[in-house]
């Protein structure tokens, strides 16, 4: 069978159209222009003859007269204990100068897992930020994005994360990364000494954005491969909302009714079967997926982070460079934080009621209203719950958190005012506390609101 | 008869265009070969000789000139004993047997039979030769779990039939033939325990449909006295995400008094799912002292499953709970979320390249929506005896938006309409359904005009509490403040609910109309407060004995001693 075609019919866009025959549904090509660079492209749509394609490195210098060759199979990539500490493109080629990968290749966007054979996850990942460990814990096979705004440290977030988080392996994802953000993250990962468990498919905002459509299948397929010969994965993609942004070219390019500000209609879909790749595979290894999703304008109902919301369990909500507590949760945190200390579910809670008193008190006080004792109170833990816990400058393990919770509300608080079970102060409330004394009248605010909550 | 076939000749997505020969139809299932593999697909439309179809698996690797096998039947699911307790994909493939099978993933055009081929089944006949039957006349029964499984006169069949052969009672498997029926032709046709019925028909083997007036009872408060659903009824939970839509419908599917609970994971996340999946078969149903599981059927096409199968999973589970109906059975069914299957019904129209109406929904939209509340009901049955099938979709509108085409077309036809709001979600007062945005046009369980003066206070004190953000507390009148206090007393005792202590999770009709007599009265009493601090520590102290009363078994001693103490509390501050 004829594999190789040279007359092109149509060039719009990204999307090129040919006459070909026996050529399958998401089948790759290589096309070669006639200065020789050579792309990839694959199969988005058969009609009779006429086989349309996405072209990888885009279309711009394409000629009708470029050699298209079919190779006979859909997208894959290498998978191999190698490929550790290399970074490979949106097409699964190096770009890190080393040798390319010329074995064992697996499918991308393979099947889905069997609902039945899913288990209900119970291992908490440790990131040694209390934001997350304490108050909304990370756990193995979850699927969680960081919702964010440009100019927010999102990626240094993300970095962190992957030089700290207790897994086996780290894939990174760029999508449309900055060239200075990819620089940093390997620099980090570098510096850290993370690099040796860590694989990176990184499309750089210069590069072509097909390629970018790529990154979370390639991740996410070697992901799924290691997972199931028994390793903890952490997928990091960053930033799954130019993905989202290249779903819509493309779309528009291919002549689809746009459903919601020129989103196509199945955003929801495409987005879904790349975070429900997150998995604990019983008796094996597990994959989980922390994205990066900037809202555009910090709306949270635009369709990006409005439809990533509904897929995923939970979100980090990073605002004015801190893990805000109001807004960020883990929907999954139940299944870990029982077991972790037995002070750790009272001080997530205790500590967040009382930080949100603290921001009521810090409305009143904008507005102009006199502050109480109490109010100069909850001040007080407010500043250094901001600056011991939120910031993320602190470093320090869930076990460390704790013990300073205690010690800021020590140090604000009388065990009474707080709520928090007697047997827990017993335990864990510092002896040499310099709490402030007095007023009553405030003892039965708190009482009465730590209860309603 | 003949089959017709065809040809691929033109591949976009899911949907593949198909040259064909011979007479098909209009929904009509076809295979698309691929090597070994069989690849289910359903005609979505026919123009000349090519048909639309779309495939309910990965397109991946088809190319133009692919056979297509139709088979002449519409979607269809298998019916008969041994459907209960099971896990099942939007097509009726279990997927715990796919599992044994394949192991930890879906492979395409994996499919396995719906029900145990070799279980033998014990028989027992209600009929005899000679016998008049119609279509969903009992022929006899069989014991399922806690039910005894009715075997039915297929619905398709038309007409009256007489009963030729029945088979006596004993043990057999589905398959085998348990009667013979002769129609008015004098044709004879062979009925075993198991026949198929296509999905998207309703099933409408019985007398009449009648006006749903039975309060189904949820044991979630604010549902039962204030937003009621009716057996045969059908009520919607619109919501965004994390204001609790699925742990509502959770708890719904655990301690709703159905006899049959069905719930249908539409196009959400398997984690999810695999909550339900892995913790019903651990929990006991009070009211048969049974695993929850042995009333349940799950049917999961996750948010990664193929869309097409997605679009067909809520016609599946309506169509299993059509038929538990049939048998004089009380059936709930919760789909979560309808907003998936109506995405899945966009997918398709785009791709149709059908002229779009708002947000690119397909222009009948609203009419499929309509078409599957309607399939709810209470209905009498051919021995007279009633059965129904209450259905419950959870919205997921588009940015919390509730003007949006699936809500707004949603809302036109159910009877019920629980809003569930996110600032409430935010201030975790759960179940986070809006108490003065919901309505019911169902009977509530406790008396209508003291319920419709309860919601009054509630929106009164909404009102003050909106005033007071403006000109502050000392800008209020004792009076109002007392009403706002009483709406949050309402709130917070009554409208709440503990979904994660054992004892508040649930609260019985009879013990909800107890309660809500003593709220009633606190709402109505004028009391003599002299500040306002006074009547805030008054209120927040009675609501902490009436929380502390929620968590008490009404068995458990102190259970009177409490009320004994809510009420010398009341009567201290009265007038």
């Amino acid at each position: 069978m004829r594999r190789v075609y040279n007359k092109v019919q149509q060039i719009s866009g990204n999307v090129i159209t040919v006459e070909a025959e026996g050529v399958t549904y998401e089948e790759l090509a290589e096309i070669t222009t006639q200065r020789g660079v050579k792309s990839l492209a694959q199969v988005i749509k058969l009609e009779g003859n006429m086989v349309s394609l996405q072209v990888f490195a885009g279309s711009r210098g394409l000629s009708v007269n470029d050699e298209i060759r079919f190779l006979g199979r859909p997208m894959e990539v290498a998978f191999s204990e190698d490929m550790l500490g290399r970074i490979f493109d949106g097409a699964g080629q190096p770009r890190d100068g080393g040798p390319s990968m010329t074995e064992n290749f697996i499918q991308v966007a393979g099947p889905s897992v069997n609902p039945a054979r899913r288990i209900i996850p119970s291992r908490m990942i440790r990131t040694n930020i209390p934001m997350i460990d304490v108050f909304n814990s990370l756990v193995v096979s979850q699927k969680l994005p960081i919702f964010s705004v440009s100019g927010e440290p999102y990626n240094e977030l993300l970095a962190r994360i992957a030089l700290q988080a207790q897994v086996d392996m780290i894939i990174l994802g760029g999508i449309k990364l900055k060239y200075d953000e990819y620089m940093y993250f390997r620099n980090v990962l570098e510096e850290g000494g993370a690099l040796y468990r860590s694989i990176m498919f990184v499309n750089t905002a210069a590069d072509p954005i097909v390629e970018s459509l790529m990154v979370p299948d390639l991740c996410l397929a070697v992901a799924e491969n290691f997972a199931l010969q028994g390793k903890d994965v952490l997928v990091l993609l960053t930033d799954m909302t130019n993905f989202a942004d290249a779903l819509k070219e493309i779309a528009i390019t291919m002549e689809q009714v746009p459903s919601n500000r020129g989103y196509p209609g199945d955003l929801y879909s495409q987005l879904a079967a790349r975070y429900e790749k997150a998995v604990d595979f019983e008796g094996a290894g597990s994959v989980t997926v922390l994205g990066v999703t900037t809202m555009p304008g910090d709306d949270v109902t635009h369709p990006v982070p409005d439809n990533t919301g509904y897929i995923t369990e939970g979100q980090f909500y990073l605002h004015d460079r801190v893990i805000d507590p109001f807004g960020s949760l883990s929907r999954l945190k139940q299944l870990v934080n029982a077991d972790s200390r037995d002070d750790h579910r009272a001080i997530m809670d205790g500590m967040i009621q009382l930080y949100s008193q603290y921001r009521e008190t810090e409305e009143k006080r904008a507005m102009g209203f006199r502050m109480t004792a109490w109010d100069q109170k909850l001040l007080q833990y407010g500043g250094l719950f901001t600056s011991q816990m939120m910031s993320l400058t602190v470093n320090i393990t869930l076990e460390e958190a704790l013990d300073r919770g205690w010690s800021i509300l020590a140090d604000c608080f009388r065990p009474e005012e707080t709520g928090f079970r007697s047997e827990l102060v017993d335990k864990y409330w510092p002896r040499q506390s310099g709490g402030a004394d007095n007023p009553d009248a405030s003892m039965e605010e708190t009482e009465s609101k730590a209860k309603a909550g | 008869m003949n089959l017709s076939s065809g040809k691929i000749v033109g591949v976009n997505g899911n949907m593949v265009a198909v040259q064909f020969d011979g007479s098909i139809m209009q929904n009509e299932v076809a295979n698309v070969v691929h090597g070994e593999q069989r690849l289910k697909s359903e005609v979505v439309r026919i123009t000349d000789n090519r048909a639309f179809m779309q495939v309910f698996e990965s397109t991946k690797g088809l190319k133009i000139g692919d056979d297509v096998e139709f088979t002449g039947e519409m979607l269809a699911v298998e019916l008969g004993p041994g459907i209960l307790g099971q896990i099942y994909d939007g097509l009726q493939n279990p997927l715990p047997q796919l599992a044994a099978a394949h192991g930890f993933f879906l492979p395409r055009g994996a499919s396995l039979a719906a029900l145990d081929q070799e279980r033998e089944w014990t028989f027992t006949p209600l009929v005899k030769e000679g016998d008049t039957v119609v279509a969903g006349s009992y022929l006899g029964h069989v014991p399922e779990g806690i039910f005894e499984h009715k075997i039915m006169v297929p619905f398709g069949l038309l007409g009256e039939l007489t009963v030729t052969h029945i088979a006596a009672a004993g043990d057999y498997t589905i398959q085998h033939t348990i009667a013979r029926l002769k129609d008015a032709q004098g044709n004879e046709q062979d009925v075993s325990m198991t026949f198929a019925w296509p999905v998207k028909v309703p099933i409408e083997a019985y007398r009449d449909k009648l006006l749903p007036v039975e309060p189904l009872v949820t044991k979630v408060r604010i549902i039962d006295a204030f937003f009621p659903v009716a057996k045969g009824g059908t009520f919607c939970v619109p919501g965004p995400f994390g204001s609790g839509k699925t742990v509502l419908q959770q708890i719904i599917s655990r301690h709703a008094e159905a006899d049959v609970v069905i719930v249908a994971a539409c196009g959400e996340r398997a984690g999810e799912v695999v909550e339900t999946l892995r913790e019903f078969p651990e929990l006991t149903d009070p009211r048969t002292g049974r695993s929850l599981m042995e009333r349940t059927i799950i049917i999961c096409n996750t948010s990664s499953m193929p869309v097409a199968a997605r679009e067909a999973s809520v016609y599946t589970a309506t169509t299993l709970g059509e038929y538990y109906r049939q048998m004089g059975l009380n059936v709930l069914m919760l789909a979560d979320s309808t907003s998936r299957w109506c995405q899945a019904m966009r997918e398709l129209s785009g791709r149709l390249e059908e002229i779009p109406g708002e947000e690119a929904f397909p222009a009948y939209l609203e009419s499929r929506i309509a078409e599957f509340y309607e399939r709810a009901g209470l209905v009498e049955l051919q021995d007279g005896n009633t059965g129904s099938l209450t259905i419950s979709g959870t919205v997921s509108p588009a940015g919390g938006n509730f003007e949006e085409p699936v809500t707004q077309s949603t809302l036109k036809v159910v009877g019920a309409f629980l809003g569930l709001s996110y600032d409430r979600a935010y201030a975790r007062r759960y179940p986070a359904i809006d108490p003065l945005d919901s309505w019911s046009k169902y009977e509530p369980i406790l008396p209508k005009e003291r319920v419709d003066q309860a919601r009054a206070i509630l929106s009164d004190g909404d009102g003050v509490r909106q005033m007071m953000m403006v000109v502050g507390e000392e800008g209020t009148s004792l009076d109002d403040f007392e009403t706002y206090l009483k709406a949050e007393f309402l709130d917070a005792v009554f409208l709440q609910q503990n979904a994660f202590d054992p004892v508040d999770a649930a609260t019985a009709p009879e013990r909800q109309k107890h309660m809500f007599e003593v709220v009633f009265t606190v709402l109505t009493r004028s009391f003599s407060f002299e500040s306002k601090d006074q009547a805030r520590e008054f209120f927040y102290q009675l609501r902490q004995i009436f929380i502390d009363w929620n968590y008490m078994d009404a068995d458990a001693d102190q259970y009177a001693e409490q009320e004994k103490k809510i009420n010398s509390q009341i009567e201290e501050h009265s007038k």
